[in-house]
């Protein structure tokens, strides 16, 4: 039985992609037979994040043109053999793929994998209609800001106005140092503001921005957001994990100097 | 303005909360014109039991308010009904 799984945000640049290429290697990496979609045609990314950007023969919009069978624009990652991508047109825009022929592409996938990962593009127009077209559930990526939580509230909206079943948020890039200070949106305040079900909190990290540049998952490793993410792909698939405790160890002499700040 | 209202907006984390809060109250509100079609209908409906109105002329939106003691902006229903005559019993 596969499951379609949407990630999205409304807003651009929190994270969509990220979020989709760790989620996607971390779920081949716990065993599972996993395809991940890009659906930002026009503004393809989730070709580079994999280093699978120089693979691409044809693209879903071929497959949709008919130009090609959909095995031959799928892509399988050789170093994670049970992910595969389909990537899409880069020199298209959105409507060369409609809601009804992404349903057919899913429909066509669902037999021969668990999960079936889609990458939203930012924004409320056709392209969104289109990727959140044949999923089961959605996962929404908000960072603790004014402007990105907005966009998600308005997004969680229109996923519910759309029937989807199930909706869950991942709170990206959060700063626990900044959080203790007062100075940024807490994961809870995200949660509570929006109200759906957290599966992830991931830290502003390093790691990523280094992985990325390499073109290799973050996902698996021993960093935070490592760690982070592969609780996500864990939460996906049902098992219940703890949240990672982020918080800054403080000495003593900071937490006197905290102490005095607040006076 | 209270003590401990001051130490709380000196927090840039809880400004970012209470404004998100006031945001997307009026997002939410202004964002399903079916919504809006239904209450006017409803209201209509209530308001022409009392009053003989001009159903053409009815306005009915929400619009951003503000309140005059403490300055802070929020969303309010606006009805703006003319009427023709009191049904009076």
């Amino acid at each position: 039985m596969s499951e379609v799984i949407v990630i999205t945000s409304g807003k651009g640049g929190v994270g969509k992609t990220t979020t989709t290429a760790n989620v996607g290697t971390g779920l081949a990496m716990l065993g599972k037979k996993v395809v991940l979609i890009d659906a930002d045609t026009g503004l393809r990314n989730l070709d580079v994040v994999l280093h699978l950007e120089n693979d691409i023969v044809h693209t879903s919009v071929d497959v949709v043109e008919g130009k090609c069978d959909i095995q031959d624009a799928m892509i399988q990652d050789k170093r994670y053999p049970n992910m595969f991508l389909l990537p899409t047109a880069q020199k298209k825009d959105k409507s060369a793929i409609n809601p009804e022929q992404m349903v057919a592409i899913i429909e066509a996938l669902k037999p021969e994998f668990d999960y079936i990962l889609i990458d939203c593009p930012a924004g409320i127009e056709q392209g969104f209609a289109t990727a959140i077209a044949g999923a089961d559930r959605a996962i929404v990526v908000a960072t603790p800001e004014v402007s990105a939580v907005r966009d998600a509230d308005r997004i969680i909206g229109l996923l519910e106005t759309n029937e989807m079943s199930q909706i869950n948020l991942v709170v990206n890039r959060i700063r626990m140092d900044m959080v203790q200070r007062g100075d940024m949106l807490s994961s809870e305040d995200v949660v509570d503001i929006l109200a759906v079900k957290l599966i992830g909190i991931v830290p502003d990290d390093e790691a990523i921005v280094i992985s990325t540049n390499r073109g290799e998952p973050v996902v698996g490793s021993e960093s935070l957001s490592g760690k982070a993410y592969m609780n996500i792909c864990k939460r996906v698939t049902g098992e219940e994990v703890p949240f990672l405790d982020l918080e800054v160890k403080k000495g003593f002499i900071s937490k006197l100097t905290h102490l005095f700040k607040k006076k | 303005m209270g003590v401990l209202n001051f130490f709380r907006s000196n927090n840039s984390g809880n400004v970012a909360k209470d404004r998100l809060k006031l945001l997307l109250v009026s997002d939410r509100a202004t964002c399903s014109p079916e919504l809006m079609e239904r209450m006017k209908s409803d209201i209509m409906e209530v308001i022409s039991r009392y009053i003989d109105f001009d159903a053409s002329a009815l306005d009915i939106e929400i619009k951003q308010t503000d309140i005059e003691d403490n300055g802070t902006v929020v969303p309010a229903l606006y009805a703006n009904i003319p009427i023709r005559n009191l049904k009076v019993k």
